[in-house]
């Protein structure tokens, strides 16, 4: 079998016709995913044991006539922020290096319950912290359609993989884009779904208020799929959310005419040419299939950019204090005093993307600054959430840019952080409201460079933003 | 200029952030940048809007509670596992207090 081309209805019917058994196609993605993996450095570590256990009782388990699982046999990748009991995971940086994890995250259980064979955690930028995949301690990703040019970030492992063909889906993390911008770069399908809506039990901490675990994969179906397997309430995180998680693909064949669309025109402003003309054929293919587009006015947009980059940081300055030498793997040697201790491991072990947003973070929440910073942004912040509530009394989607540009060059913007974080503007506000978006391939540039068209719905409604997204794709919106 | 080079240096020190003299002059610029951009939420008027420190959707009021249910610990074997130094059961780390 070709891994590239599978999907996971063919792993099943591949299974069925008994063209392989798990354990063979477990043994070809594990090959195929390693002999790749030069030309993109999307995978830091393989996982061959654990895939081979995992394939071999999905083996057995349907000669034994058992269901073995909605993702029986789909060989998956797993962002490394991401806990793998047993299994090292270094969240990118070289504080973490050696860091093997006691106990699995929530998602983790799920998809290998429901059958997912995990075949090794990818490279992401350091604590998830960037747009390139450039600040890993590991080496930064190669885009695979593109070598030359950045996967996006900080997914960009796991939007790399699945781009490439060596997973059929696989997990990211999103704190302010970092599923779906990656998965635009890369021309695959990236989900980040309600906040709340997968538990975060065993995800490392970003920015706790904002982080999300969602889907990667080739088509509409298998990131709906995956992410139907990991979805729902988790006692083990107090902000996972006790919603009914329907069944997200009896939405792939529903009919999208009649639905109202809104066009945000604060995010068609500082578009290049190709990425709005990209989208503008996107909309016009929406509007084929009968659904209403009008333009909508989502006036706090603006500022999204400034509070996130408060809000964010002052999060991850608190969340990342707890590297400090004492109890995970990495210490300073030649420190006499615990002080000393903690500084020269902190100084010595994180990269300088994570030092500066420390700074920031430290910065905004300290004496005499709190208000000015950080209490300012927590109030933006709810207009941003509100312009999208209000626009949701009118419309039942929101369809925008994933990204203002296509894929940069490695090393292009890793100098310039400001202009770096002015490209994350169309992703973070949806994290910031927390209502559930994704990236669906929309076409590529002359260049041929991948462009994602993001789609975004009300809090818990995924099954909306899935129609379309399979309206679309089967109309050929991706071509 | 939004920070100085000792306002740097202070924050570094609150974050516990051993930082060389070249990452202190590069992120003095850099953040004088980015405060400079993040001063553009002086123009947006919220009189009378509550900060939003988390994602809320309708749900019950005890919704995230759920039964006290014991279940056995990560365990202290496995807890120290990671440790750079561990002993007798316990985190080490430099002397804290000296002996007299």
């Amino acid at each position: 079998m070709q891994v590239s081309s599978l999907t996971i209805d063919r792993v099943r019917q591949g299974f069925d016709k008994r063209e392989f058994s798990a354990v063979d196609l477990a043994t070809e993605a594990l090959r195929f995913a390693e002999a790749e993996n030069g030309k993109t450095n999307a995978y830091l570590r393989f996982s061959p044991e654990r895939a081979l256990a995992a394939a071999k009782a999905v083996d057995e388990k349907r000669a034994r006539g058992g269901n073995a699982g909605l993702l029986a046999g789909v060989p998956v990748a797993v962002k490394d922020v991401i806990l793998t009991k047993g299994l090292t995971t270094t969240c990118g940086s070289r504080l973490l290096e050696h860091y093997i994890p006691p106990y699995d995250a929530t998602a983790v259980v799920r998809l290998e319950q429901a059958g997912a064979v995990l075949i090794g955690k990818t490279n992401c930028d350091e604590f998830a912290m960037g747009s390139s995949n450039e600040n890993s301690a590991f080496g930064p990703v190669r885009n695979p359609v593109a070598p030359d040019r950045v996967p996006g970030g900080s997914s960009g492992g796991s939007a790399a993989a699945v781009a490439q063909g060596t997973a059929v889906g696989a997990l990211g993390s999103d704190t302010g884009g970092s599923i779906r911008q990656p998965a635009s770069f890369c021309g695959v399908v990236g989900v980040t779904p309600t906040y709340g809506r997968v538990s975060r039990y065993g995800l490392t901490a970003f920015a706790s208020s904002l982080d999300h675990i969602g889907s990667f994969a080739r088509t509409v179906r298998d990131a709906a799929l995956v992410l139907q397997v990991i979805a729902g309430r988790d006692p083990a995180d107090a902000t996972s959310a006790d919603a009914p998680v329907p069944d997200y693909t009896v939405a792939l064949n529903e009919d999208v005419a009649g639905l109202k669309l809104g066009l945000p025109r604060e995010y068609l402003k500082s578009l290049t040419s190709e990425t709005g003309g990209l989208i503008a054929r996107g909309v016009a293919v929406l509007e084929k299939l009968g659904c209403e587009v009008r333009e909508i006015s989502l006036p706090a947009t603006d500022y999204a950019v400034a509070t996130y980059y408060i809000i964010a940081t002052a999060e991850a300055s608190s969340n990342l204090a707890r590297y400090d030498g004492v109890r995970y793997t990495t210490r300073a040697e030649h420190a006499d005093t615990l002080a000393e201790m903690y500084r020269s491991t902190r100084g010595e072990g994180f990269g300088a993307e994570c030092k500066r947003r420390i700074m920031l973070g430290t910065y905004v929440l300290s004496h005499g600054y709190y208000d000015a910073y950080y209490l300012k942004a927590q109030k933006v912040r709810a207009l941003i959430a509100r312009d999208f509530a209000q626009a949701f009394e009118t419309v039942d989607a929101i369809v925008a840019p994933v990204s203002p540009f296509p894929a940069f060059r490695l090393g292009e913007k890793i100098d310039d952080p400001l202009a770096m974080y002015l490209s994350d503007i169309y992703t973070i506000t949806g994290d910031l409201a927390g209502i559930p978006c994704m990236s669906v391939p929309c076409g590529r540039t002359a260049e041929g460079l991948p462009v994602g068209m993001q789609i975004l719905a009300k809090h818990f409604d995924e099954s909306t933003m899935f129609r379309l997204a399979g309206a679309f794709e089967k109309a050929g919106g991706a071509d | 200029m939004k920070i100085t080079e000792e306002q740097v240096r202070y924050v570094a020190g609150l974050a516990n952030l051993q930082l060389t003299d070249a990452e202190v002059k590069r992120f003095e610029a850099d953040l004088d940048e980015i405060l400079t951009h993040i001063e553009k939420l002086n123009e947006i008027d919220t009189a009378g809007v509550e900060p939003m420190a988390q994602v809320l959707y309708a749900a019950g009021e005890t919704a995230t509670l759920r039964e006290d249910i014991p279940a056995p610990p990560l365990g202290n074997r496995d807890a120290l596992a990671n440790a750079p130094r561990a002993g007798a059961g316990y985190f080490k780390v430099p002397k804290v207090i000296e002996r007299s």
